[in-house]
């Protein structure tokens, strides 16, 4: 049933690509969790509780990979071999830093203001963004096979995740 | 019973592969036990058919102990021991409190752990005192069913952390219950109400019980519950409006520094208030303090709403993070379920309504639906569902994270993650021959260690000395479904597992787990006594029950000396119930049992008449 050696996406029973059809992940995986999720063997002996815990681990470890993009992308690189190396490498286009920098601010005013109809239209801003990435994300590892170019997007997609956190906590200070 | 019983077919109680399971809701100001019987889920009352038992517990300096009704009327009489809201002290310390001058507790100064309590009785931890309750329940549960446990499902608030979860399920090892999972509150009212109502879709689940506050979005789709996000606060419930009360009271008659008796009689009367306000504009509260000082006011319900509008506040912000966290808006929640007594309140439940845009679902008693939903779960994870079932994929509720340099954290599992859930990470010596090292592990959201809750401190032991950053130990944080943390490390170039000392910050470490449970060992005795007593009262009380009915239905078929014996010994039966002598009862049972042989006999051949006169033998009530 499960094999620790098979791939995520031999685990869901899914091509190995950047594209990927979300109902079918999500389906795969409540499929699999109902057969070995702890509650379908709490009356079972402890090292069969146990083995369920693994494998129900494993399972949610599997779909929250391939359900986030920049996870995704970060695990099929790391198949194919390529660290993305998001801590060590951090030569980045000027003008990506710039808009980053520009972001940052305009959060940090927005938080400022307490105007959350400001934050709103960052937070949609961010999204639109980041989609955009994405889908250079998708060109890139399915079609071009260009890991090297996909890392650097990966770095990109990074930033915008530590941004989206930066307008999760803005939201929270201005509640608060 | 000789009394003519008829059950539908296939209806039989307990067939013997059956396994008794329960579910708890162990709650701040009350506790239910529920089971599932005959497919359905019901609330077990105790023999005095309630089904709430006050989460009150009275020591005395005998050693006895009082649960309950009994405890909770007698509360102003003896505060300092009498323990009421005890889930407040679950897993916190002493400074988590607050003002503990407000509290009519004498406090254990040692110790940086748990709270401990001075009582009659020695000092006791909320643990122990949790435990009173579950027994109480267990007891109730076991002569109800007509037999012992496998296990029990027992409900903790969603925003519970590790501590307070784990303090929970020690308390249950005391009471001697098996624990088959500890379950969200509000995911275990959403399986009653999903399962109810065959829902599809987003739903919040609102819970504000007497001290806790849940906010869950639930996405339930072909039975599958999936907890999307959870927030609260573990600190915020119905007796905070109960303290607002108390406050105007006293500013009222210039009241300050009450004894502990006053205190509790005028929190008393500020939670009857409130209560009374749910239906009416306003509530007269009146009270004689025992400085003999008159308190007599009227309460509007306008100045209620204007005191508690700030709590109903501190409810809005969690829900915006829940909804933020599960990426959805308002508009997508297709139904708002309200749990806990504190949601009566109609300012509550306008103020959730404005919220979400629509009216909140309050169609099961927001008081029983998480004992109710709990039963649910614990009759599937006993294996009794057989092929009919469904998944609840739930969530931990508070990221963890480990001490770094500069007293940072660094998280390792983020808030909302579905459970169980894991992260490895590798660390390193920094010393030559270093065999020993020490991680910290905290839970919150915030970036500083102190602002965060601590959870323990691991010593890993036995590491194999080699040169400073040769040594690769790779340590394992494994979050079970119960929301529970376990960690375990290794060291990767030798294999060598490191043996693991956890010094729990606000928890009970093995040891004293394990005194606990000799303790209780010996108590084990009343326990079954007492359950035995339980069981003779109930069935003495269906006994009562169906002789009175019978009587009162055919009584006009017997002869005067006939009734004359079954009513003699329908009262020797009635006045045993006040003894706590089980075989007494239990003798009076049969004699009543005797007496009625030839009645049922009589009751039989008349409906057997009746039918054959064309009458519905559903008209006769023969019960």
């Amino acid at each position: 049933m499960l094999d620790a050696a098979k791939t995520h996406f031999q685990l869901f029973g899914l091509e190995s690509s950047f594209k990927l059809d979300r109902k079918r992940l999500e389906e795969a995986y409540r499929a699999l969790q109902a057969e070995v999720h702890p509650d379908k063997s709490a009356h079972l002996a402890d090292s069969e509780q146990r083995l369920a815990m693994q494998r129900s681990t494993l399972v949610n470890e599997a779909y929250q990979t391939l359900k986030s993009p920049i996870r995704r992308a970060r695990y099929l690189l790391a198949l194919n071999g390529i660290d993305t190396q998001e801590e060590t490498n951090t030569a980045m286009p000027v003008d990506f830093l710039m808009s980053q920098m520009e972001w940052r601010e305009a959060v940090a005013d927005a938080q400022k203001r307490r105007d959350v109809a400001a934050l709103d239209r960052l937070a949609s801003g961010m999204k639109q963004d980041t989609a955009r990435l994405e889908e250079s994300l998708a060109v890139k590892i399915d079609e071009d096979r260009d890991y090297e170019g996909a890392a650097l997007l990966v770095r990109k997609l990074r930033f915008m995740e530590k941004l989206a956190e930066e307008i999760g906590s803005a939201y929270d200070e201005i509640d608060n | 019973m000789a009394l003519l019983q008829i059950s539908e077919p296939g209806m039989s109680t307990a067939p013997h592969q059956h396994r008794l399971a329960v579910g708890i809701d162990l709650g701040t100001t009350n506790s239910l036990v529920a089971s599932v019987r005959n497919g359905i889920s019901v609330v077990l009352n105790d023999e005095h058919g309630r089904a709430m038992l006050p989460s009150v517990v009275r020591y005395f300096a005998d050693g006895g102990i009082v649960v309950g009704d009994a405890a909770q009327a007698q509360q102003s009489e003896d505060p300092a021991n009498t323990i009421v809201s005890v889930k407040r002290f679950m897993g916190r310390g002493l400074s988590d409190v607050g003002d503990i001058s407000q509290l009519p507790y004498l406090f254990a100064a040692e110790g940086q752990g748990m709270v401990q309590l001075r009582t009659a009785a020695g000092i006791k931890s909320p643990v122990e005192i949790s435990a009173e309750i579950l027994k109480v329940l267990r007891i109730r549960a076991e002569a109800s069913l007509g037999g012992e446990l496998v296990g029990a499902v027992i409900t903790v608030p969603a925003y519970f952390d590790d501590a307070q979860r784990q303090a929970t399920k020690d308390a249950a090892r005391l009471a001697g219950i098996n624990v088959l999972r500890l379950l969200n509150e509000p995911t275990a009212a959403a399986i009653a109400y999903g399962l109810d109502n065959a829902s599809e879709g987003v739903y919040a689940v609102y819970d504000l019980g007497g001290g806790t506050f849940d906010i869950s979005i639930l996405r339930l789709s072909r039975g599958v519950f999936e907890v999307l996000a959870a927030n609260g606060d573990s600190a915020l419930g119905g007796d905070d409006f109960d303290q607002r009360i108390y406050c105007w009271i006293l500013e009222r008659n210039q009241l300050s520094a009450l004894n502990p008796k006053d205190t509790r009689l005028l929190l008393t009367q500020a939670r009857a208030a409130k209560e009374q306000l749910t239906e009416h504009d306003e509530a007269r509260i009146t009270a004689v303090l025992s400085g003999g000082e008159v308190i007599d006011n009227v309460l509007t319900l306008a100045e209620f709403e204007d005191m508690s509008k700030n709590l109903i506040q501190r409810t809005m912000q969690p829900l915006r993070r829940a909804l933020r966290d599960a990426g959805l808006s308002v508009e997508e929640v297709k139904g708002v379920v309200m749990v806990g007594g504190a949601t009566r309140m109609p300012q509550v439940q306008r103020a959730v309504g404005e919220f979400f845009g629509q009216t909140p679902l309050t169609n099961l008693d927001p008081d029983k639906v998480v004992a109710l939903g709990a039963a649910i779960q614990a009759n599937l994870l006993a294996g009794n569902q057989g092929g009919d079932d469904w998944l609840l994929l739930d969530v931990i509720p508070l990221s963890l994270g480990l001490e770094t340099v500069g007293g940072l954290t660094e998280k390792i599992i983020p808030r909302n993650s579905t459970i169980p859930t894991a992260r490895a990470q590798e660390f390193t010596t920094y010393k030559d021959g270093q065999t020993a090292m020490s991680l910290h592990v905290v839970q919150g959201e915030r970036e500083l260690v102190a602002d965060c809750r601590s959870l323990a401190k691991f010593e890993l032991r036995g590491i194999p000395p080699m040169v400073a950053g040769a040594a690769r130990i790779r340590v394992t944080f494994q979050v079970d479904a119960d929301g529970l943390l376990n960690v375990m490390a290794r060291e990767m170039s030798s294999g060598i597992e490191a043996a693991i000392e956890v010094k729990p910050s606000y928890g009970l470490s093995d040891a004293e787990i394990a005194r606990m449970l000799q303790e209780s060992a010996e108590h084990a005795k009343d326990d079954m006594l007492a359950r035995a007593l339980l069981e003779q009262k109930t069935e003495a009380d269906q006994l009562l029950d169906a002789v009175e009915h019978a009587l009162v239905q055919d009584g006009e078929l017997l002869d005067a000396s006939q009734r004359a014996e079954i009513e003699t010994r329908l009262n020797a039966l009635k006045e045993t119930l006040s003894s706590r002598d089980h075989l007494a009862i239990k003798r009076a049972i049969v004699l009543l049992n005797e007496a009625t042989v030839n009645f049922a006999q009589l009751r039989m051949d008349k409906s057997v008449k009746q039918a054959l006169a064309g009458k519905n033998i559903s008209e006769l009530e023969v019960k």
